[in-house]
């Protein structure tokens, strides 16, 4: 609304000064003839028509030819680099994750390497000490037997000097006190008898 | 003040031609659309003469226009309507800066002319009406006639449906000739005011204050006005189009 209004004030004003200075400053376009509102004048309705269909089909001959191709490459190229650049970086990050989770699969199995190892390693020693203390417990058996049955025939040998020792000792009473003599076979016979009746 | 606010609207002839009668002169109307389209092409093809991935300063100009473009068909009429495009973004790139170049002082705005916004509006028209029609046959007449309309009504709706089709042209040229036209005549009066007042001695200078200030704000509102209207006429242009490829509303 305020656009009509000073519109056509300006207009009134327009018309009043072109008037005023017409003489000496409105080159002689359109002669002597009153000034027509140059928009709607037709003198130039052709000329106009003319060059804006020149131009622009000019113009549009050489967007739709060498502009709009051209930005559109780049832009294309532009989004093409962009998303390459994501699958590259998305293929990298795939890679990295797939060397991670080997290295965690080394890393669990050398885990469980070294795991059997030393279950071995302490399942070889304990076997070997098994074995030691069995070879040492088997000598120590040995040696206890054979120091027993060394023990039971000294003591064998000392039971069967005693029978000895009391008929030598018997037939010397006898002699002594009797004053005669005893045979041995009769003194063993008798100190037999004792040792029988005793035990 | 040596002229009026009409007298930035006149054309004269640069170089005189003459055909069979019709004057075919190249004007400043002429000169200044040959300007819009060497300057902007240059430009375009300057600015992505790098072909930059990462743009510079002057290449993100140009691929911000494009994309800004492509973006307001793409959404308003479809993919399909990218076929378009090179028409939308000529029709785009050569009115902002018609409408951009007009705020120069001494610049001709060619879009201030009738003709000139008369016959881009036309020819949008005519794109859309044999477009549509090579494109849907006769379905392309369902543009008239909407769906979901009670069949009482019917014959009145077929009828503003067809009458604002054909005025389509009318309101499409107006709007950005009279824009330009009342913008710049307007601009030119409050302008004229401080030139007037200025020469009124101590008290002229001091009330040429308040037409100093609207001048200033006119010409940022000029500025937007010059955008907002080669945007408008860009963006009905792919509505028009999106009833060629669609007109089944």
């Amino acid at each position: 609304m305020a656009y009509t209004t000073t519109t056509a004030e300006g207009i009134q004003l327009a018309q009043a000064e072109t008037e005023a200075t017409h003489s000496s400053t409105a080159p002689a376009q359109h002669g002597g003839e009153h000034e027509a509102f140059p928009p709607f004048d037709p003198t130039y309705f052709a000329s106009q028509l003319l060059w804006l269909a020149i131009m622009f089909g000019l113009f549009y001959w050489f967007m739709s030819r060498v502009a709009i191709p051209r930005i559109s490459g780049i832009l294309e190229v532009r989004r093409d680099r962009i998303s390459g650049d994501l699958d590259e970086a998305q293929r990298l990050r795939e890679e990295a994750d797939a060397a991670h989770a080997a290295y965690e699969q080394e890393l669990a199995e050398a885990r469980n390497r070294a795991h059997a190892i030393a279950q071995e390693a302490n399942d070889k020693a304990k076997a070997e000490a098994d074995a030691e203390r069995q070879k040492v417990e088997d000598e120590l058996a040995t040696r206890l037997a054979g120091a027993e049955a060394k023990i039971a025939k000294i003591r064998e040998s000392a039971l069967a000097e005693v029978g000895n020792i009391a008929s030598d000792t018997a037939g010397a009473i006898v002699r002594e006190l009797i004053g005669g003599t005893a045979t041995k076979t009769e003194v063993a016979k008798a100190v037999e008898a004792a040792a029988q009746d005793r035990g | 003040m040596a002229t009026g606010p009409i007298h930035q609207f006149n054309l004269y002839k640069l170089i005189p031609l003459d055909f069979n009668g019709v004057d075919l002169s190249f004007t400043n109307s002429s000169l200044f659309m040959a300007i819009i389209v060497f300057g902007v092409s240059g430009f375009l093809v300057w600015s992505t003469s790098g072909r930059g991935l990462v743009p510079s300063r002057m290449q993100s100009t140009a691929e911000l226009l494009y994309e800004f473009a492509a973006g307001m068909l793409r959404t308003s009429a479809g993919p399909e309507a990218m076929r378009f495009f090179p028409f939308v973004f000529t029709l785009f790139m050569f009115i902002l800066i018609a409408n951009l170049l007009g705020m120069f002082p001494y610049f001709l705005t060619v879009t201030s002319h009738l003709v000139i916004t008369a016959t881009l509006a036309l020819l949008v028209f005519f794109i859309v009406i044999i477009y549509g029609l090579m494109h849907n046959g006769l379905r392309f007449f369902k543009l008239f006639v909407p769906s979901g309309i009670p069949m009482a009504v019917m014959p009145l709706i077929v009828i503003i449906e067809i009458i604002s089709f054909f005025t389509r042209p009318v309101s499409h040229s107006v709007r950005l000739f009279a824009n330009m036209l009342a913008g710049h005549i307007t601009l030119k009066v409050f302008a004229g005011f401080v030139i007037s007042l200025g020469t009124l001695g101590a008290v002229g200078v001091a009330g040429a204050i308040l037409p100093l200030a609207m001048t200033i704000a006119l010409t940022a509102l000029e500025f937007l006005v010059a955008f907002l209207q080669a945007y408008v006429f860009a963006i009905l242009t792919c509505i028009y189009l999106n009833d060629a490829l669609h007109p089944g509303h």
